[in-house]
């Protein structure tokens, strides 16, 4: 069976992402299933049927087995696999939180993930997003649904150092915030790479 | 191109570089370190500027942004109007002029970069002088994560302008070791040339950073020209210092005048001589160093004049110095053209001016007490009170979170100033509950001099004749004590009013030196105490902020984001022409080579109505909506059932708001019995969203439902024509799309090539037509394969100036244009779509009020124009028909206007749709349009206006 072409909405940057310096890398993630859960109570029962801890802190996540659990509200988590499709992964998590009074649902195209790392990631960021992403108090683990910008962003810290993050971005904002990241990276960026 | 002040050694300049400039058109040069004001005043300019209302010659009264007289316009590198001589950092090829009172915007665009940058600390400090630094060595001696701003170029405050030592030796040693143990600190930021502008609620601050402006042609353009400072403090000290105040008297806008401290740092910080024969005139000891100082610099100054009867314990220091000392004397007046030539100077005792005497000099130095820099605790609503010793008002309570340190608090002595910085420092820290490093040492400082106490002179009597109207209060404003007295004469009392009345401290520098003047003067006009006149209110900007500056980078295609569709690349590669739908960018037409719009939409029309047209819907917004209640919540929100839908059909539904009028619609599709997928406008996605979000959490918190966003999960292509199904049934061949097997308004899950793709037999044009569904990492593929698939058939891409037309033949509304939140579903003609058999939902309340069953609402229509010609411009208003074919004179009766308009391939005419008073009972009516001065005769027609019948719905 002949595979369907998948594309990106990205791709026409990346040759700009390739120009930028280590201090400032972008790179759009892999596409990977995701699925927003809501749920009201979370305990053994809803650990078991998952097979994973939901968070219960705020603005945080966790990794798991094949992706991420991403706290979005008391009540709501975005859930990822690099494993099953997206299909499968919400038939899976919606069978075993319906019985306990959640729902899920496919939201693996609404968001695109991009990888920031580099020393001068969090100098980037700063420009645009208004929570304070000091290692001390952004470090891994850490969330926050901000705006970056002017998108609105789901932003994982994934060290402790404050020099890797992921933005999730709405897949129709991601070129406003890649042109936005650009144009911020722009002071740390070689002369020789530059578009001016 | 002489610099003949220029003072032979000494000054925080460098000697060995020199700059080239211009001014008024004439080329000098002056050193890096430089202001613009301080090299004009070496070259030996005092005037820079001509008065706004007067056309007085003004020039250079202070050192930095409390300067009324020096207003200039940077020609180059960049034109910027109105800025100050003294705070424009010298750079080669600067090119400036002299302003009279207002500036030019540029007329090119600024190709400066500018930004924005986030910060949060526990502590923030302003102002980089001995408290200031004070404060933040303790902070970050205890490890906090502090930011330190200051406005010059360089830390150091009132140490750059004088000759105080710490630690025995030079105070700026001391200055630069605390610099370069902050710069040892990770997590202090510490900012030169940066102005804490603003202070708002909860430790915001706004400073702007100046980074390039003082490179000239040679600041890298990478690199923002200027950056905001978005600062977020647990606890901000507040060390700004303080402004020296000026006494008015007659003829005190003369240029060489100046306030006496400022004299001090153009000697000490740019080593340039103001002049060379000074008077001083004093209210207070501090105008003694200045004095002195010029002294041993070579200034012959003639006389020191101090106000207060019994003098100054200084007078000694001065007359050993050879200075000649007048106490209990003032300066009344001043005399020369272009420049101050000679201080008028009389006997004053108990308020009573003498005759005066004019001693001769070129320069005429003022002090009339100090004013603590409140501005940022003011603008923190934090209450001010008057001290009636030193003539200023000072802070005046604690405030959460801000304290004030150093001279901005009251403190006028280095000693004074360095412990309070390092207490007040300490008091944040324990706020916070940091506590302070065990070596947290302060330098040591020279015993204060206990100065004699000041008066608190606010003006000179005029004795020149002029009545006060050269006694200047605002030099900026040219507005003066004559006129604070003709305002008082009016009646005004309160000091807002005053100001309107006067325009005192609304020109660039907001009062800075008027202000408390202006306080005092009224106070003593009205013979009441100037703590009851106050002053008026601080407000941001603390000084001038570029526009372009706090646009930041949020200029040109970054101004608001575009959002497109996963076929976006398609469509430029397709020649499509975009139009603006929200913050999205939708191919609005997809021209031919020689094709205009009218043209392109004419032949995506009839493609669509004859063979088959695509379109990407992709932008509709979508929610999934799920829980054992689901039905119900839907139920209460659309007008018409939605609980009666089965799974694997989809149905057409209204909302409306609890005033019973349109908000949005669209399909709903029942997925499952407990999940359905909700279909918005494109606009209307996030509105209906926040709707649903917010009946479900406020009002029906017992629905057992969640409503999920998934516009981007799904793109839509909406396949649509007589040749649809051939189109979507060889594409899909597992599904069979025959009417029966697949009937109108209901869907079908299939897949391609493994990937999961939902059918939906929609229609919102009428024809046959099948919305394909698929997760956008597929939208290409997809998307290209039906093209392909429809090839044989002519499948033609279509804009959404087509779907407008497609649907406006049809009669079907687009909520926000063809309605305008005065609309019920009954005035669009869907009755049919609201439910007499549900007990409630939401707006059913609304319908039954007697407005809604006016037979004169506005109900949409169909227009056609009798011409046959004319496309009538949306929004027309609609008249009644006219015999005579003349429009009345006014108030002409309007019934209505054009909501929709568009050529029409179908009809072969133009067409609209409008809403009409009583349109219902007018169909077959002509009515009158008003089109560029002629009345267009249109007939009233329904609103479905191509196959009203439905009869092409299934092909």
């Amino acid at each position: 069976m002949a595979e369907l072409l998948r594309t990106h909405p990205l791709q026409a940057w990346a040759g700009a992402f390739e120009r930028l310096p280590d201090t400032v890398r972008l790179t759009a993630e892999p596409y990977v299933a995701m699925v927003d859960v809501r749920l009201s109570a979370v305990g053994a029962e809803a650990s078991a049927a998952l097979g994973l801890d939901l968070p219960t802190a705020a603005n945080t996540w966790v990794p798991t087995d094949d992706g991420r659990a991403v706290w979005l509200g008391p009540d709501e988590w975005l859930l990822t696999s690099t494993t099953e499709a997206p299909e499968e992964l919400e038939a899976r998590v919606r069978a075993a939180v319906l019985p306990l009074g959640g729902s899920a649902a496919d939201v693996s195209a609404q968001r695109i993930g991009l990888r920031l790392t580099g020393a001068r990631v969090r100098d980037v960021l700063a420009t645009g997003c208004s929570i304070d992403l000091h290692p001390r108090v952004f470090g891994r683990g850490r969330s926050a649904q901000t705006t970056l910008g002017q998108a609105g962003v789901v932003l994982l810290s994934l060290s402790d150092g404050g020099d890797d993050h992921v933005v999730l971005v709405r897949s129709s904002f991601a070129g406003y915030l890649a042109d936005w990241l650009l144009d911020a990276a722009l002071e740390f960026t070689p002369t020789t790479a530059r578009q001016e | 191109m002489t610099s003949p002040f220029r003072t032979p050694e000494g000054g925080r300049i460098d000697r060995a570089t020199t700059v080239e400039f211009t001014f008024d058109g004439e080329t000098l040069t002056g050193h890096p370190g430089d202001t613009l004001a301080s090299a004009l005043l070496a070259s030996g300019r005092h005037r820079v500027a001509t008065s706004v209302r007067l056309g007085r010659p003004r020039g250079v009264a202070a050192a930095w942004a409390e300067d009324p007289g020096g207003l200039v316009q940077i020609e180059e590198p960049f034109p910027e109007p109105m800025l100050l001589a003294t705070t424009v950092e010298l750079h080669d090829g600067l090119a400036a002029h002299g302003l009279p009172g207002q500036g030019r915007l540029a007329d090119v665009p600024d190709s400066a970069r500018y930004d924005a940058v986030h910060h949060h600390v526990d502590v923030l400090v302003v102002g980089a002088g001995p408290a200031g630094l004070a404060a933040a060595l303790t902070a970050a001696r205890a490890g906090a994560r502090v930011a330190l701003v200051d406005e010059q170029s360089e830390a150091g405050g009132s140490l750059l302008s004088g000759t105080e030592r710490l630690d025995d030796a030079p105070a700026l040693q001391w200055v630069a070791a605390a610099v370069a143990e902050l710069a040892g600190h990770p997590d202090v930021l510490h900012l030169q040339r940066t102005t804490a502008f603003g202070s708002y609620d909860d430790g915001f601050v706004l400073a702007l950073e100046r980074r390039t402006d003082h490179l000239g042609a040679a600041a890298p353009k990478h690199v923002s020209r200027q950056r905001v400072w978005r600062i977020r403090a647990r606890s901000i000290v507040v060390a700004t210092g303080a402004h020296e105040r000026p006494v008015v008297f007659a003829d005190n806008d003369r240029p060489g005048t100046m306030l006496a401290g400022a004299a001090r740092t153009f000697l000490h910080r740019y080593g340039v001589l103001p002049g060379r024969e000074a008077v001083v005139f004093t209210t207070n000891d501090s105008a003694y160093d200045a004095a002195l100082d010029l002294s041993r610099a070579g200034v012959r100054v003639q006389a020191v004049v101090d106000a207060r009867p019994e003098g100054s314990p200084r007078r000694g220091e001065c007359e050993h110095a050879g200075l000649r000392v007048l106490s209990g004397a003032v300066v009344t007046g001043t005399r020369g053209t272009e420049r101050v030539t000679h201080a008028l100077v009389a006997p004053f005792a108990d308020g009573q001016v003498g005759a005066s005497t004019a001693i001769g000099c070129d320069l005429l130095l003022v002090s009339g007490g100090w004013n603590p820099a409140v501005h940022l605790f003011s603008q923190a609503r934090g209450r001010l009170r008057y001290d009636e010793v030193l003539g200023a008002f000072l802070p005046g309570e604690e405030l959460d979170g801000l304290a004030v340190a150093g001279s901005a608090a009251g403190v006028f002595d280095l000693a004074g100033c360095l412990a309070d910085g390092q207490r007040v420092a300490r008091a944040a820290l324990s706020a916070l509950a940091v506590p302070p490093a065990a070596d947290d040492r302060l330098p040591a400082a020279p015993a204060p001099v206990v100065p004699a106490a000041p008066v608190v002179l606010w003006r000179v009597p005029d004795t020149s004749g002029a009545e006060g109207t050269t006694s200047f209060v605002d030099l900026q404003r040219d507005a003066t004590v004559a006129d604070i007295v003709r305002a008082v004469g009016a009646g005004l009392r309160s000091l807002e009013h005053v100001k309107r009345y006067t325009t005192i401290g609304t020109a660039h520098d907001q009062g800075k030196t008027s202000g408390v003047l202006t306080s005092g003067i009224v106070a003593e006009l009205l013979g009441v105490p100037v703590q009851d006149t106050g002053t008026t209110t601080f407000r941001p900007p603390y000084t001038p902020v570029a526009f372009a500056a706090l646009a930041g980078r949020d200029r040109g295609r970054l101004f608001d984001p575009e959002r497109v569709t996963a076929l976006h690349e398609w469509h430029v590669a397709a020649g499509a022409v975009f139009e603006d739908v929200g913050q999205w960018k939708r191919p609005r037409y997809y021209p031919q080579p020689g094709e205009d719009m009218a043209a392109a939409v004419l032949r995506e029309c009839a493609a669509a109505r004859t063979g088959v047209g695509i379109l990407d819907g992709s932008t509709l917004g979508k929610i999934d909506v799920q829980g054992p209640d689901a039905a119900v919540l839907l139920d209460r929100l659309y007008t018409n059932l939605m609980s009666s839908l089965k799974v694997g059909s989809v149905r057409y539904g209204v909302m409306c708001g609890v005033d019973g009028m349109v908000i949005d619609d669209g399909t709903v599709l029942r997925l499952a019995e407990d999940r359905f997928l909700v279909l918005t406008t494109t606009g209307g996605a996030a509105t209906v969203l926040d709707w649903m979000e917010e009946w479900v959490q406020t009002e029906w918190p017992d629905l057992r439902v969640h409503c999920t966003s998934v516009t981007e999960q799904w793109v839509t292509f909406p396949v649509v024509g007589p040749r649809s199904r051939d189109v979507v049934g060889s594409l899909f061949p597992d599904v069979d799309v025959s009417t029966e097997a697949f009937p109108f308004m209901t869907w079908r899950d299939t897949a391609l090539e493994g990937v999961p793709v939902r059918l939906a037999r929609i229609s919102f044009s009428g024809e046959l037509a099948y919305e394909v569904y698929v997760n956008p990492w597929y939208a290409v593929a997809v998307w290209e394969r039906l093209l392909e698939a429809g090839r044989p058939h002519g499948i033609t891409p279509y804009g959404t100036e087509t779907m407008h037309v497609l649907r406006a033949e049809k009669g079907y509304p687009i909520i926000g244009q063809d309605t305008d939140g005065t609309v019920t579903p009954h005035d669009l003609g869907m009755a049919w779509a609201v439910s007499k058999k549900k007990p409630d939902f939401i707006g059913k309340r609304s319908f039954t009020r007697p407005a809604n069953a006016d037979p004169l609402r506005k109900q949409l229509v169909g227009l056609l124009p009798v011409d046959r010609q004319t496309v009538l411009p949306e929004g027309s208003q609609i008249v009644e028909f006219r015999a005579d074919g003349e429009l009345p004179p006014p108030p002409v009766p309007m019934l209505g206007h054009v909501t929709s308009s568009y050529r029409s391939a179908e009809l072969a005419r133009p067409f609209a749709l409008a809403l009409v008073k009583g349109g219902r009972e007018r169909i077959g009516d002509t009515v009158h349009v008003p089109v560029g001065g002629t009345l267009v005769p249109v007939e009233v027609t329904g609103a479905v206006l191509v196959d009203p019948e439905g009869a092409r719905r299934d092909g």
